[in-house]
């Protein structure tokens, strides 16, 4: 079985300073992979240059057996890939219903879109209560919640979460991790950045450790967090 | 001498124009925050487009029947020069220093301008422009030329073509999410480019519009007439909130009844009488930009900047 997604020796810079510095993973269909690490270590950065946001400075990146060489952001969407970025970056002054919308925009099926925005609702009821009200007026958790309702309506076949947990309370922060197994369950591949390490670790098939660059450690989310030098570095043990 | 009504009218059909050009400066802005000084030459060359259609038609031919074909010939030219300025002039400048396409605007402006100058022909003087025969129509009051119901029915239409054309279709609001997160638009599997395109585009159609407008309502058009026309529409999308398209034309219309006004009524002000009468009508344009500037740095509809995040 070939992957859905193989990154071969990427490597990418900003002007003269390399973010990341040749690294090589694979996401399998139905797999959820994360890439764990501190601020600073590439995760962001090699998210945002497999959605085509940044261009590499060399390596290879396959998705779904295409290379993404040279294909802009918006047709890396319509081959199936779908990106939460850091942030959330919902859009402040449009409605959540219309921030779905927007996550659909390349969809002409009027009635799945329906039913999609339907099932958004379902996975995340608070939306759905709010759905008429400008998505800048939810907190934190909520818009976390709209950015990855709005990424799985292009019906995804890779969905890419960067740090869905990024500055929420403990309970949202469950929530979210709650729902990320619920999708992984429903079989969605996700690729998952995350810096809280056990919480990403625990649901992950297989898990990559980011430092300055590079992949240090790489195993199955149960060995990653059993792992001595992991406990130690990242999930706060002595 | 002027009466109320007839200076609220003139007010309305210099602001209606005003406000269709400030339509360009304010979506262009609004998306890739780029402030396109050479889109005032952009309404030039559409009103010279509209004429060029005018003189190919065959003599006997109604005013009436050529307006529509006039639109046509100016949209044309308007929106070649102002897709060509961005892909060639702006794009390749797009993660450039803020000053560079700026300044590549300036050169372009100042390009167009003698371009036409150069090879349109008569165009060093300014041409004649068609006009409606028969007597003005009396509104309320008011006294209003033919050629100007022109501008006074298309601003609105195009006002209201443009706030559906944004909200209800599906590059419309493809452009409400490009202007509010670009790269998040891109993740969503909008072109991007494709939409700025369609902002100049858009803009371009309407400064052309206003040409025509313009060309009705003085009776002639010349290669100078884009310079002060664009500076004060880019003072109208400023006024009303630049990025605001409603914003723009009520900056418009705000700014060309101010005008009126302060041409019928400054002089009568005792100790003000120096300051009345047309020439100093652009001194209080700017007047009321620098106040409101003071008062709602934001403009009149526009959001503030905080608000983004």
């Amino acid at each position: 079985m070939t992957a859905l997604l193989e990154v071969e020796d990427l490597r990418v810079a900003y002007g003269k300073i390399e973010a990341v510095k040749g690294i090589s993973f694979s996401v399998e269909a139905g797999q959820v992979v994360t890439l764990i690490g501190t601020n600073g270590a590439g995760k962001t950065t090699t998210l945002r240059t497999l959605s085509g946001l940044l261009e590499p400075l060399a390596g290879t990146i396959k998705f779904d057996g295409k290379p993404l060489k040279n294909v802009p952001a918006h047709k890396i969407v319509a081959l199936g890939m779908a990106h939460s970025p850091e942030g959330r970056h919902i859009f402040p002054r449009m409605t959540i219903e219309d921030n779905l919308r927007l996550g659909a925009y390349l969809r002409d099926d009027k009635t799945g879109i329906e039913k999609d925005i339907q099932r958004a609702y379902d996975l995340f009821p608070i939306l759905g209560e709010r759905r008429k009200q400008a998505a800048g007026t939810l907190s934190g958790g909520e818009q976390q919640m709209l950015a990855m309702g709005r990424a799985l309506m292009s019906q995804p076949k890779l969905l890419m979460l960067d740090e869905p947990s990024m500055g929420l309370s403990p309970i949202m922060m469950q929530k979210i991790m709650a729902t990320i197994t619920e999708l992984k369950a429903q079989g969605t591949t996700i690729l998952l950045v995350e810096q809280n390490a056990q919480a990403a670790l625990s649901l992950a098939d297989q898990g990559h450790v980011m430092e300055i660059g590079k992949i240090v450690l790489s195993g199955t989310g149960q060995d990653l967090l059993h792992d001595e030098s992991v406990r130690k570095a990242y999930l706060g043990e002595d | 001498m002027h009466e109320l009504p007839q200076q609220l009218a003139n007010g309305l059909i210099l602001g209606a124009m005003y406000g269709l050009i400030a339509i360009g400066y304010t979506m262009v802005y609004g998306i890739v925050q780029l402030i396109n000084f050479a889109h005032g030459e952009i309404f030039m060359v559409g009103g010279f487009g509209a004429l060029t259609v005018f003189l190919a038609l065959p003599s006997g031919f109604s005013l009436l029947a050529a307006i529509p074909l006039m639109i046509i010939g100016g949209v044309i030219v308007s929106v070649l020069v102002a897709t060509a300025a961005e892909r060639f002039a702006y794009r390749p400048l797009r993660n450039a220093p803020r000053l560079a396409p700026l300044i590549t605007a300036i050169g372009l402006s100042l390009a167009l301008q003698q371009a036409v100058w150069k090879w349109y022909p008569d165009a060093k003087k300014d041409r004649s422009f068609p006009q409606f025969d028969g007597a003005p129509f009396h509104v309320l009051g008011a006294n209003i030329q033919r050629g100007d119901l022109f501008i006074l029915i298309a601003a609105p239409v195009c006002m209201i073509a443009l706030g559906f054309y944004v909200t209800k279709t599906r590059t419309g609001r493809g452009m409400q999410a490009t202007a509010q997160d670009p790269d998040t638009a891109k993740l969503m599997g909008i072109n991007t480019d494709r939409i700025i395109v369609m902002a100049f585009a858009i803009g371009a159609a309407f400064a052309a519009i206003a040409a025509v407008g313009y060309g009705l309502h003085n009776g002639q058009v010349g290669f100078r007439m884009g310079f002060i026309m664009g500076l004060k529409a880019f003072t109208a999308a400023v006024l009303g909130g630049i990025g605001n398209i409603y914003g723009a034309m009520l900056g418009g219309i705000v700014l060309g009844l101010a005008e009126a006004l302060a041409v019928g009524y400054v002089g009568n002000i005792p100790s003000m009488e120096l300051f009345g009468g047309g020439a100093w009508k652009d001194v209080w344009a700017f007047v009321l930009l620098i106040v409101v500037l003071l008062v709602r740095p934001q403009g009149l509809l526009g959001e503030r900047v905080a608000d983004r995040a």
